[in-house]
């Protein structure tokens, strides 16, 4: 325990420390009436740490001996998260307020969550992963729990707690099953364990346990039924950031443990993946088509979309780290987008959530049904909106794999789930007189995430603003 | 200048087409026409002034892929000067005409604007042969060859309100769909041969082509005549030769300016303008300058036979074009490419004459066109009656035997005959014969149209002869700028196109030294030897390409046609005052004999009546068989097939996995849990057995 290992944790025991400064602070204040201010403190603080690591060059480190890395990898995911979850925060500001859910407790949370998200894209042990997971874990119940006095958001908080902590136990029984067989909890000694390719059956189920824990946060098919359910219960701000940053977390976690832990025996985990992968777009897209409810919905999306992004990683590649880099950041970024506008849906001044309530929006609304449209399409995939690109990524990537039966199934998957994106098109520019929403100015911050993110779908196809070079040289942090 | 010419009909398209809501109807119908003035003018100052050496304009680069790296370059020599001013004042006096013809239409309801629409389709027309007359290479070429089918297509298809023009329309397109493949193919194999689609590099490689052999369609061809085939059927379409005809009787659905433009003076000659363009390939293509020959000839008579019977003012005229098309086919083919070209400059002053002037008299009678319903005509419009009894003078080929005084048709046809006549090989006596009977039959229909229409008693509705009238001006000038051109053009230029082979060279702009050929045949006349070591020497000497037409040592022609016996250059003439005394006959001194004759031979009559069945057969051969497949391929093939595959997949399948994965979804944790659980017990089974543990 030197100080540079403590050098190397200062994001984070910075951003760690300004939480807790932050909860005394509000505790011996105003209480919810310094919320705002503490709000706009934290995203302040988590863009500048963002900044902060994106700027930080150079090669990987360890601290702890080994329980901490920091590598180009871990910066990619850090950072991705931490703007995702500054960026949620911001734009979620006017709708708790409007709410009365602004509590103080809310942004020093997603803090204390965003810390946990680092915390586990940079372990490099079983331990410190399950302690950045915990840690995100439980600052989400909380959040996703936050309307206290609505049935439904306390629902939704005890049922993602309890399966969470039956996710961990899987996780922990896999962790301690690893642990078992190999003799050590660092992942440098998990992969010498599997020496020449080969690995002892204990340790293969070890990983089935721990991948099974994952895919749970990821809300992977089959470890996904709590989705839709917490994404309609939860505040739709809490919405919005468990469809962001968390996914973007785990998604790294994930690739961390199996390249650095597991490194050597992709073939065994590849298949796990590409069946998850499969499961997760094929059910993405199909059971959404049922939906009515667009935070519901999005729950369903969300789910297709990662199997998108296991599918890179099934590739077991380094491209495919990269492929799937790519395409979360496009996917966080497109749901920032959306949830600034599922934010801003009010008919009467509370909150809807029904799909029909969209009708003929852009007459009402032509910019806003707009921005929208370029969002929805590109979720969709279609060309030349970014998401297109981020499915390209990952379909080239398990086709030079040798995964090309998984690319034909993701394409098809997408053409299932391009329906009920365009059907939310076509109800907006052509659907019938109904009841639409209120015509209320956006909040500031959730317009300017809206078109900032619908911009940057059709800015991104000239050179995904250089994100791919820095998803090439975080894969090849990862992979080597 | 060239790029004004080129590019100021284009100009005034969009201003007409898309300004006119800004600067109001009349003033965008002036700017089109003004602008096509301007273009007129510049064109008769680059013919005149043009000294026949060729030159480029470069103007960007059009096209670089790969090898292919083209520019797009205005190409100026004689073929191209001469081409200028035949489109550019045809169509300059067309788009004046229109002011009266189209100032009042029945067509289109009260109120609507059509005529600035007119207007810029006209000009975008005019646009797309000048870029096709000027272009450099082939692409650049075809890219104007299909600008103006797009127009013709607009064109035709104008009075969109009847289904007639809009079936003809359609039927021209896809008429010329077949010949373009051809060209189109034409053009791949000289890509393919040449590497190069410019004119230049593939007449310089001409010579090496009549040596090559290229497999095509599972067999063995001379590249040579194989190319220079497939282009001709491209030049088939556009000018609507035997077989791919079809389309332009049909085309008189359109408003009589734009036959007058199109379909008569500028578009359908844009085959013979092809054919002369690659005069290099063409004189090392023998046999396919034999197949020009035939088919040429054989259309000639073909249209000529059908003009005799048609009632339809304008079809008549229609298939007159087509024949006199065929004329310039055959004097191309044979090798003198310089006649075709007089021919088709000659044409264009007579035929778009009395194109206009049977829209003068269509105008005054109200829309009437059948011939049968006219009569009387000259004392109601008698500048109309001048005009067309010039353009007939012209077409029907009257001057004065033996000399070269004469209207423009009389110098040209039978520069013709006779080149047909000096031509070599069974195909040319073949032209010759059928070209004066075919000669017979335009001097019968020409005056058919002009007996029935002028002479005579009134023989349609009353009221509407009564209320015939002669044409406003702005229709009548045209008439009579084009009257002087159908009686001096011939006289104008016959030396030049058709005169002694040194004033034909200096025209060209055929270096001096090729008139070797003309002592290489002094010498065989006078026995000398050495004619094979003459040519030879000249092929190394004069490249191919180097005038604006080439015609190969060995072709003496146009030289033997000089030396035509006298029965031969008398021919047409008699061929004339034959066709004349008969249509007199018919229908001044016995008006009943007409009805007489086709009574007796009722199936001959009708034979003709109904342009040889040529429609029927293509209807029955190539119409149907399309029709049943396509039908069987949509009710079937996508409406069963795929519409039915994609409809069980859209509308059951996934309906029903949707339900499933909503009752899945119950709400229930303890569900949720075992779905986990469930998961993972799949997972650890699933990877034990697939060979997880090695």
């Amino acid at each position: 325990m030197t100080l540079a290992d403590f050098s190397t944790l200062l994001p984070e025991i910075l951003l760690s420390v300004f939480a807790m400064a932050a909860l005394i602070f509000g505790v011996f204040t105003g209480k919810d009436r310094s919320a705002p201010l503490i709000l706009w403190v934290s995203a302040g603080m988590l863009v500048l740490v963002a900044m902060w690591i994106l700027s930080a060059g150079g090669g990987g480190r360890t601290a702890f001996a080994g329980m901490f890395i920091d590598d180009a990898f871990a910066r990619f995911a850090k950072g991705v998260t931490l703007l995702a979850a500054a960026a949620v925060l911001l734009m979620s500001e006017a709708y708790m307020e409007r709410r009365g859910l602004l509590r103080f407790e809310y942004p020093i949370l997603v803090v204390l969550a965003a810390v946990g998200m680092m915390v586990m894209v940079s372990a490099g042990d079983l331990i410190a992963l399950y302690m950045g997971l915990e840690l995100q874990s439980l600052a989400l119940y909380v959040v996703a729990a936050l309307r206290r006095n609505s049935v439904k958001s306390t629902e939704a908080g005890l049922k993602y707690f309890v399966l969470g902590a039956l996710s961990s136990g899987l996780l922990l029984y896999g962790a301690s099953l690893a642990y078992g067989f190999a003799g050590t909890t660092r992942f440098a000694g998990l992969i010498a364990a599997a020496e020449g390719g080969e690995i002892s059956l204990g340790l293969l189920i070890g990983l089935v346990f721990i991948l099974a824990g994952l895919a749970f946060k990821v809300s992977a098919v089959p470890f996904h039924m709590w989705t839709p359910d917490v994404y309609e219960g939860a505040p739709t701000a809490v919405t919005a950031f468990f469809a962001t940053a968390p996914k973007m977390a785990a998604m790294g976690l994930i690739a961390r443990v199996l390249f650095d832990a597991f490194g050597s025996v992709p073939g065994d985990w590849g298949q796990i993946l590409a069946l998850l992968s499969l499961l997760s777009m094929f059910l993405g897209a199909i059971a959404a088509i049922g939906q009515r409810d667009i935070k519901r919905l999005m729950a369903y999306s969300s789910i297709a979309h990662m199997g998108y992004g296991l599918m890179g990683l099934a590739a077991g590649t380094a491209l495919g780290v990269q492929a799937m880099l790519v395409y979360m950041a496009i996917y966080v970024t497109m749901n920032v987008g959306t949830f600034a506008f599922i934010l801003s849906m009010e008919r009467d001044g509370k909150p809807v959530t029904d799909i029909a309530s969209l009708n003929l929006y852009a007459r009402a609304e032509p910019g806003r049904a707009l921005a929208m449209l370029v969002l929805l399409f590109s979720l969709a995939g279609v060309p030349p909106m970014l998401g297109f690109f981020g499915k390209f990524y990952v379909l080239q990537a398990a086709v030079d794999a040798g995964l090309a039966w998984l690319a034909i199934a993701g394409v098809i998957a997408s053409v299932i789930g391009a329906f009920y994106y365009l059907r939310i098109v076509y109800y907006m520019y052509f659907g019938e007189e109904g009841p639409g929403l209120d015509r209320t100015a956006m909040p500031a911050m959730a317009w300017a995430m809206l078109m900032i993110s619908a911009a940057a779908m059709l800015l991104g196809t000239i050179n995904l603003f250089g994100v791919d070079g820095l998803a090439a040289e975080a894969a090849a942090a990862l992979v080597n | 200048m060239e790029t004004i010419i080129l590019f100021a009909p284009l100009l005034g398209a969009v201003i007409c087409g898309f300004g006119w809501r800004v600067i109001g109807e009349a003033a965008a119908q002036w700017t089109a026409t003004g602008l096509l003035f301007l273009a007129m003018i510049l064109s008769w100052v680059v013919f005149l002034g043009h000294d026949g050496v060729s030159e480029q304009v470069r103007l960007f680069r059009f096209i670089e892929s790969g090898t292919l790296a083209t520019d797009w370059a205005i190409r100026l020599d004689r073929l191209t000067a001469i081409m200028l001013i035949v489109v550019t004042t045809v169509s300059a006096f067309v788009h004046l005409y229109s002011f009266g013809y189209m100032a009042h239409d029945e067509n289109f309801r009260e109120g609507e604007s059509y005529r600035p629409r007119f207007f810029a389709y006209l000009s975008f027309f005019t646009f797309a042969m000048l870029a096709l007359v000027t272009s450099d290479n082939l692409v650049q070429m075809f890219f104007g060859w299909e600008g103006v089918g797009v127009a013709s297509y607009l064109l035709i298809g104008f009075y969109f309100r009847k289904p007639s023009a809009n079936a003809a329309a359609m039927k021209a397109f896809i008429v010329n769909r077949v010949g373009d493949f051809g060209f189109a193919l034409g053009i791949f194999a000289i890509f393919f041969l040449v590497d190069s689609i410019d004119f230049d590099v593939i007449f310089t490689a001409a010579p090496e082509l009549a040596e090559t052999r290229l497999t095509f369609l599972w067999s063995d061809w001379n590249a040579a005549n194989l190319v220079a085939f497939l282009l001709f059927i491209g030049a088939m379409g556009k000018s609507a030769q035997l077989f791919l005809h079809t389309w332009l009787p049909d085309a008189m659905e359109g408003p009589t300016p734009v036959s007058a433009l199109i379909h008569a003076a500028t578009m359908v000659t844009a085959g013979v303008f092809l054919v002369c363009r690659m005069s290099p390939l063409y004189e090392f293509a023998p046999d396919a300058k034999t197949i020009v020959v035939i088919i040429g000839a054989s259309t000639a008579f073909f249209a000529a036979t059908v003009g005799l019977v048609q009632n339809d003012i304008k079809r008549v005229i229609a298939y007159s074009t087509c024949s006199q098309l065929g004329y310039m086919f055959v004097a191309a083919g044979v090798g003198v490419y310089s006649v075709a070209m007089f021919h088709l400059l000659t044409h264009a002053f007579f035929k778009a004459l009395l194109f206009l002037g049977a829209g003068s008299v269509i105008h005054g009678m109200h829309h009437e066109q059948d011939m049968r319903r006219y009569g009387g005509l000259r004392h109601k419009m008698p500048l109309t009656f001048w005009a067309m009894l010039i353009g007939t003078l012209a077409i029907t080929g009257v001057g004065i035997p033996l000399t070269t005084i004469g209207f423009a048709g009389f110098l040209s046809k039978d520069a013709i005959i006779e080149s047909a006549w000096a031509g070599e090989g069974a195909a040319a006596d073949y032209a010759f014969w059928l070209l004066v009977i075919a000669a017979v039959f335009t001097s019968f229909y020409s005056w058919r149209l002009m007996f029935l229409t002028f002479w005579g008693e009134p023989r349609g509705d009353r009221h509407t002869h009564e209320h015939a009238h002669e044409s406003p001006p702005i229709m009548l000038i045209p008439l009579g700028v084009l009257s002087l051109g159908a009686i001096f053009s011939g006289m104008v230029w016959y030396g030049s196109f058709f005169g002694k082979h040194e004033e034909v060279n200096a025209f060209f702009g055929i270096p001096a030294h090729a008139e070797a050929p003309a002592h290489a045949e002094a010498k065989t006349e006078t026995g000398a030897h050495g004619l094979a070591g003459e040519g030879k020497a000249e092929v190394i000497g004069w490249h191919p390409g180097q005038g604006a037409i080439y015609m190969h040592p060995d072709n003496h022609v146009l030289d033997e046609a000089h030396h035509a016996p006298k029965w031969v250059k008398l021919s047409p003439f008699v061929a004339m005052l034959l066709g004349l005394f008969t249509a007199w006959m018919f229908y001044i001194r016995r008006p009943e004999w007409p009805a007489r004759l086709a009574e007796i031979h009722r199936p001959l009559y009708l034979f003709l009546l109904n342009k040889w069945y040529f429609d029927e057969i293509y209807d029955f051969v190539f119409v149907r068989p399309a029709l049943w497949l396509g039908d069987v391929l949509w009710r079937r093939g996508d409406g069963g097939v795929i519409d039915g595959t994609i409809n069980t997949v859209a509308m059951r399948l996934v309906p029903f996995f949707t339900g499933l994965a909503a009752r899945a979804q119950s709400g229930y944790v303890f569900h949720y849990a075992l779905a986990m659980v469930i998961g993972i017990t799949a997972l650890v089974t699933w990877l034990m057995i697939a060979g997880g543990t090695h």
